[in-house]
This record gives structure tokens, sequence and C-alpha cells, in this order.
């Protein structure tokens, strides 16, 4: 019976969120061995939307058109935001913007993920922030709860609406995943088409997942090389080497930096200090000058 | 000041009244009717088109990603919350004068439930699947998630609508019997017949009445209380700036009396006029609900002063954002308007001579619900402009036409549903009101005996 299901699970269903009690996530609760992570180097990036491309022909993603576009209804997963630097005189538009790439940053203590009224948004064990298209209703109170607004929700019908994928796009639907209807949310999944097939086929070989084995859609396109991706947990991966000469701790709200070498280093988090303990670590932008 | 009621009304004189409201009530009461069809027409021909379309059509985007639906629902869910204020706690305090008006406070709060019941669906994505909110066992062992504030929403709501419409059918089961004894035929007669359950006014069944009517009335007050802390922590168990704030919940609960109360001034009015009421709704009874009203509203408006209070000397720099955006950003009309008819508007009410006036309470009533809805709007929409994420900030989203027009519609769809009740059950507790007269007469007369009894021992000095 499923009620006693509920009662017997319920110590677990409370601890689907990798953060117990002690307010940080505890690991040796929930041992696994593959946590997705990903480091965006802002310096490489040249905000030339690559990635964003790659996402909506990877994921998907539908075209919904400039009327919609401008009012802010983009279903862009991986959206290139733009910085303009202020100056005396205003915009320094000569000087070029700075671009951040921004999609779902996977957080381990989500906030997205406490609210959802019937549980459509939980906790992979591979350290994703899934969504259940089926399961959801539309509260979008994900997407009110998301400090950085990186939920998208399907205010129309695009898999019936014309135009959605303009032709020859339409031949080329990804069928490793589906279109999703109106009135569901939908983010970055860290592609995770990708990384099933991935962790089946080592599982197959009996090895372990290593960075050979995925890349994310928006890595592969990147021309600049200013994505990283890989799992966390194993040290020799690219990712993990790369958090860890930035000193970022997945499980710290607060880096504390090397007093030599801290301000020598670039990896912060997006707004760290809410805690929801993101999984993507950016390298901050050190050139002025512009592209 | 007008009279109260007279206290050697008769008896038959009340049923006469009473259930004349129910056969002949005044043209105005048809205008009413035609009017809120109207309006309830215009929303449901909104919510076909975008349930058909997609909740695109409301103009809603990233990152508002919740409007005009959610704040109207806060309000619909306030507005109840004085029904049971009259209905239950003046009724523990033996208040007397909430007698002839708790009936029809009561059924506003049900009707006003129920039109928040409409939001819940109007807003959703998928409301074709709402009952995965629902705890039903299922095969695949799939629950709702018991930690989102929505789901406690969802059940503290349905908890609280199935306790008061139980709470005011029971409360009207012997007016319900005068109804069936005095109604001689036609369909009436059989639903009086069936609804009053056999009532016969014995000794034995007056006192499980009692005792089953106070029962209720202690259920309810908590679950007053608790039904509007759980929509304020909606807001207060996110994260959002602007939301996560500790003084919600009883900031809700105060905002909630407060407009319930101006609404009941509003109904009153309307009731008086329309159903001929003038001789139980007296104005010493509208008197005293004003001076209740001008209580909460000072509340209100304390309440509100600590929450900018402790928003301003915080060290939350973005909360701090969002309040000064309030007031000087795009919102700031409404967000002024707000202050000015939630905290200034109600002195109007301290004017003795303007508490009995009744156009101008009438005017005064519809100002601070104006205010108060324009309080859940600004609740909800400015932090969505301007979150912590600065790439996200949208100060100029305005909600479409559908949006507005289906809030308008619930308006139709409230009065329609309380004009239709008012028509078919007693909106004056006819059996409340006569004891209320028999207790005065009867303190009256004490008063009486007394003085005279004072006279005699004077006079035989």
């Amino acid at each position: 019976m499923s009620v006693s299901n509920l009662l017997e699970n319920w110590s677990k269903f409370r601890h689907t969120h990798p953060v117990d009690d002690k307010g940080i996530p505890d690991w040796e609760a929930y041992p696994s061995d593959i946590k997705w992570a990903m480091s965006i180097d802002l310096d490489a990036c040249t905000g030339c939307n690559a990635c964003s491309v790659a996402c909506y022909a990877e994921n998907n993603l539908p075209v919904v058109g400039k009327d919609k576009y401008s009012h802010g209804q983009a279903m862009h997963w991986m959206r290139v935001e733009r910085y303009w630097d202020e100056g005396d005189n205003g915009f320094q538009a000569e000087q070029g913007a700075r671009f951040l790439p921004m999609m779902c940053q996977q957080c381990e203590a989500a906030p997205c993920e406490t609210v959802c009224p019937v549980g459509a948004t939980n906790h992979t064990e591979d350290g994703l922030n899934s969504q259940i298209y089926n399961r959801c209703i539309g509260s979008r109170y994900c997407s009110a709860n998301c400090p950085y607004k990186v939920r998208y929700f399907n205010w129309y019908n695009y898999p019936e609406q014309e135009n959605a994928w303009p032709a020859p796009l339409n031949q080329q639907l990804n069928p490793d995943l589906t279109v999703r209807t109106k009135g569901v949310m939908e983010k970055c999944t860290f592609c995770k088409q990708r990384t099933y097939t991935a962790r089946n086929n080592a599982k197959t070989e009996g090895r372990p997942v290593q960075d050979s084995d995925v890349q994310t859609a928006c890595q592969e396109a990147c021309p600049a090389g200013a994505i990283t991706f890989g799992n966390l947990h194993n040290p020799e991966s690219q990712v993990a080497k790369q958090w860890q000469s930035q000193q970022v701790d997945l499980i710290k709200d607060i880096q504390e930096k090397d007093e030599k070498e801290g301000n020598r280093l670039r990896g912060y988090r997006v707004l760290e200090e809410l805690r929801p303990y993101p999984s993507v670590m950016y390298l901050e932008r050190v050139r002025e000058s512009a592209v | 000041m007008g009279k109260d009621i007279r206290e050697d009304i008769a008896w038959a004189q009340i049923n006469k009244d009473v259930l004349k409201s129910l056969e002949s009530p005044r043209k105005l009461y048809w205008v009413i009717i035609f009017v809120a069809l109207l309006v309830f027409s215009v929303g449901v021909g909104c919510e076909i088109y975008q349930y058909n379309t997609g909740m695109g059509v409301a103009n809603m985007d990233n990152p508002h990603v919740w409007g005009l639906y959610i704040a109207s629902f806060i309000f619909w869910i306030g507005m109840s919350h004085s029904g049971t204020l009259l209905s239950a706690i003046l009724h523990l305090m033996h208040a007397d004068w909430r007698k002839p008006i708790y009936r029809f406070a009561e059924a506003m709060t049900t009707f006003s439930l129920l039109t928040a019941g409409l939001f819940v669906a109007v807003h959703l994505g998928r409301l074709w699947q709402v009952y995965y909110a629902l705890p039903y066992p299922s095969e695949r062992w799939i629950w709702p998630n018991f930690q989102s504030p929505l789901l406690w929403d969802a059940m503290a709501i349905f908890t609280y609508l199935s306790s008061s419409i139980l709470f005011l059918y029971i409360g009207s089961i012997p007016d319900l019997a005068i109804c069936r004894d005095n109604i001689h035929q036609g369909w009436r007669k059989k639903l009086y017949t069936l609804l009053a359950l056999g009532w016969e006014g014995t000794d034995r069944q007056w006192r499980n009445f009692r005792v089953t009517y106070l029962t209720i009335a202690c259920f309810l007050i908590p679950l007053a209380v608790s039904v509007h802390s759980i929509v304020a922590s909606d807001f207060a168990m996110s994260q959002q700036p602007g939301w996560h704030v500790t003084s919600f919940p009883p900031y809700f609960v105060a905002g909630a009396l407060y407009s319930g109360c101006a609404a009941i001034i509003t109904l009153f009015i309307i009731l008086r006029y329309v159903f001929r009421f003038e001789e139980y709704m007296t104005l010493p009874i509208l008197k005293k609900t004003v001076r209740l009203t001008f209580a909460i509203a000072m509340v209100w408006t304390y309440l509100n002063c600590i929450e900018f209070a402790s928003v301003w000397y915080s060290h939350d720099q973005v909360a701090k954002d969002v309040l000064i955006q309030k007031a000087t950003g795009t919102y700031a009309p409404f967000w002024w308007a707000m202050i000015f008819c939630g905290s200034v508007v109600p002195f109007a009410m301290m004017v003795k001579k303007w508490q009995t006036n009744i156009p101008v309470m009438f005017a005064v009533s519809l100002l601070l619900n104006l205010g108060m809805w324009l309080e859940r709007w600004m609740i909800v929409a400015p932090t969505f402009s301007h979150g912590y994420y600065p790439w996200t900030w949208d100060h100029d989203q305005w909600p479409s036409l559908i949006q507005w027009g289906i809030v308008f519609g619930s308006f139709g769809w409230f009065t329609l549903l309380f004009m239709v009740f008012c028509k078919i059950v007693p909106s004056v507790s006819m059996y409340e009101v006569k004891e209320m007269v028999y207790h005065r007469s009867q303190a009256r007369k004490k008063e009486e005996r007394a003085v005279q009894e004072e006279l005699a021992v004077k006079g035989a000095h």
C-alpha cells in the first residue's frame, strides 16, 4: 500500500536533498560516484552565442519568434547575458560588453525543489536538478523561487505552433528527448540524454565514467573552449582539477581562499551567499579591452 | 444616528420581514444579478481563451511568472476571514450586535473561498492535471511534495472551506425550518424540508444545536488564523527579496480581517437597501462594524510599518532595493495608492458623523478594499520585477487584458453566488435576532425594575 510506503520512506524522502540538518551537503549519507559539474571561463568567452544555438538544436527548444521573445517568453535554456561597463558618460560601448553564459546551476540545495507542490522537480543521484514534465502542473512556484530565473515555462503549445521549428529545423529534432507541451516548466538538464548514455556505456564496459565519455552540447559548440564539464567526484577529471586549483569547494557558501594565492584566483559561483550550492563555477574575466 | 433594533418587535414580525426578503426584493436585485452575470461571462470568455491557447496570453513571462491571479487569490482568501471573525470570534465573546449581520458575513466567507479556489485553477499551466496535488493513494506510489507551502495551502483552504460551509449550514438550520413552515408550495418547500433536517425546535434539539455550533466555532477560529498564515508562507518560506519576511503571517492575517471587514460594510449597505432590512441592519450596528474596521486598519498599518522597518534596517541590500523600487519605480503609483487607501482613508472612519453616513461609508469601504487588493498585487509583482539577478530585472511588464478580464470576472462570480444565496437562505438570522431582542428587552425590564425599586426605597424614606 502506498501509505505505508510513504511512511517507511519518509526519512529518505526528507533527505532527497543532500543538505541535511547540519545545513551543508552530506556526502557520506548519499554516496554517489558521480557529481556532474561545470566551469566556465569568462575570459575565454566571446559572447558568440554558439552554446545557445547548440542548446536549441540539442534539446528541441522551440523558436518563439520576435514578438514573444520581446515579451520575455523565450525558451533559451542557455542564455548569454551582456553587461555593459558604466563610465562617466553612461555606457562604454566601445569597450564592448562583458558576457556571461547562464543556465540552470544545478544547485545542490535547490530552492526550486522544495517548493514544487507535486514534486515534479527532484534531485538525482548524480547531482542534477531534474524536471519531470509529465508530473508538472504548471504552478510556476519553482521559477518564482529560483534566484537565477533560469527556468522556462511553456506559455504556448509550441509543438503545435507554426514555425516553432521552421523547416528544415523540424527535420533535425532530437529523438533522444521529448518536445514539451504547453503548461509545463523546463530548464537546462546538463544534456541528460548524453550523460545517461555515457554512464550506461561505462557501466557496460565495467569502468568509471571519464571526461572523454561525454560533452554537453554547449561545451561541444564553444569555439573558445570556455566550458568544461565532467564528474566532480573524479579527481582526475578536468572540472575537478579546475575547481580545486581555484579553491572553490562545492559544499561551502563562502570560499576561503589562500591568503597568498587568493588574489590570483578567479573562480567564483553566482549568488553563492544564498546557499543554494550551485554546481557551476565561473572564472572571472580579467581582460579589459574589447574582444 | 438612526434607531437601533426595536426591542418590542414581535417575533412573528421578524419572521414576516425576513421571509419577505426571499420573495420580493427591490428591482435593484435583478439589476445586480444581471450585471454580475455579464461580468462573470467576461471572465469565463477570457478563461476559455487562455485555457485553449496557453498561459502566454496573460502576458506573463520570465521572470514575471506570477501575476494578478495570485494577487487576487490572496485577496479573496483574505476577504473570507471576517465572516469567521463575526460569526465565531464575536459569538464566543457574546457580542450581540453581530446577530443580524453574521449570516451574510459567513456566506461571504464561503463564497469568497470559492472565488479564491477559481484562481488556483486559472493560474495553473496544466489545470487538467490539478489532481496531482491531491494526496490520493496512487498505484505508482507517487505523493505530492509535503514540503511545499503550496500544498499546505491547498490543504488549509480545503479544510477551511469545508468547515465554513458546515458552520454556515448548521447555523441556518433553525431558520430553514422557519422557511419550511411558512412557505407552502413549489420547489422551495421541498428544498427547505430537505435542508431543515426535521428541525422541530424541541429542547433536546436546541441543546444539541448549541453544543454543535459552539464546537465548530471553536474549531474554526484557529483554522482562520492558520489559513492566512499558510498563504503568507507561500511567500515567507520562499527565498525571494521582499517575500521572506518573518512578520508576513500576522501581517497577512491582519490584512485579511481588514479587507473582510471592509467588504462586510459594503455588503451591509447593499443588502440593507436591496432586501429592505433597514429595521434589522441598523445604523448602530454599522457604527460598531466601522469602529471594528478602524481598529483592524490601525493594526494593519502598524504591521506594515514593521515590515518596512525590518527591511530598511536589515543588511539585506536586495530586499531593500525591492522596497525602494516599490516606492519609486514603475509600481510607485499603485504602491502609494495602497498606502493612501489602506492607512489614510480609514481615518475617515474616525469622524463620528460619517460612521453612520451610508454614502460615505460605502465609498470608504470600497476604497479600503481597493487598497487591500493593491496591497496583494504590490506583494507579488515588484519582487519579480527586481529580484536577485540583475539581468532578469524587468520593470515594464503589464498584465494583459485577458488577465484583467479574469480578475474582473471573479467579482461577477462572487456577486452572483452571494446574491443567489441571499434570495434562497435568510440572510438575517431570524432566531438569533429574536434572541437578541429578547435578551435586550429582559435587560431593559430589569433596569426599569431596579429604577422603580430605587424610587420606592427613596419614597419610603
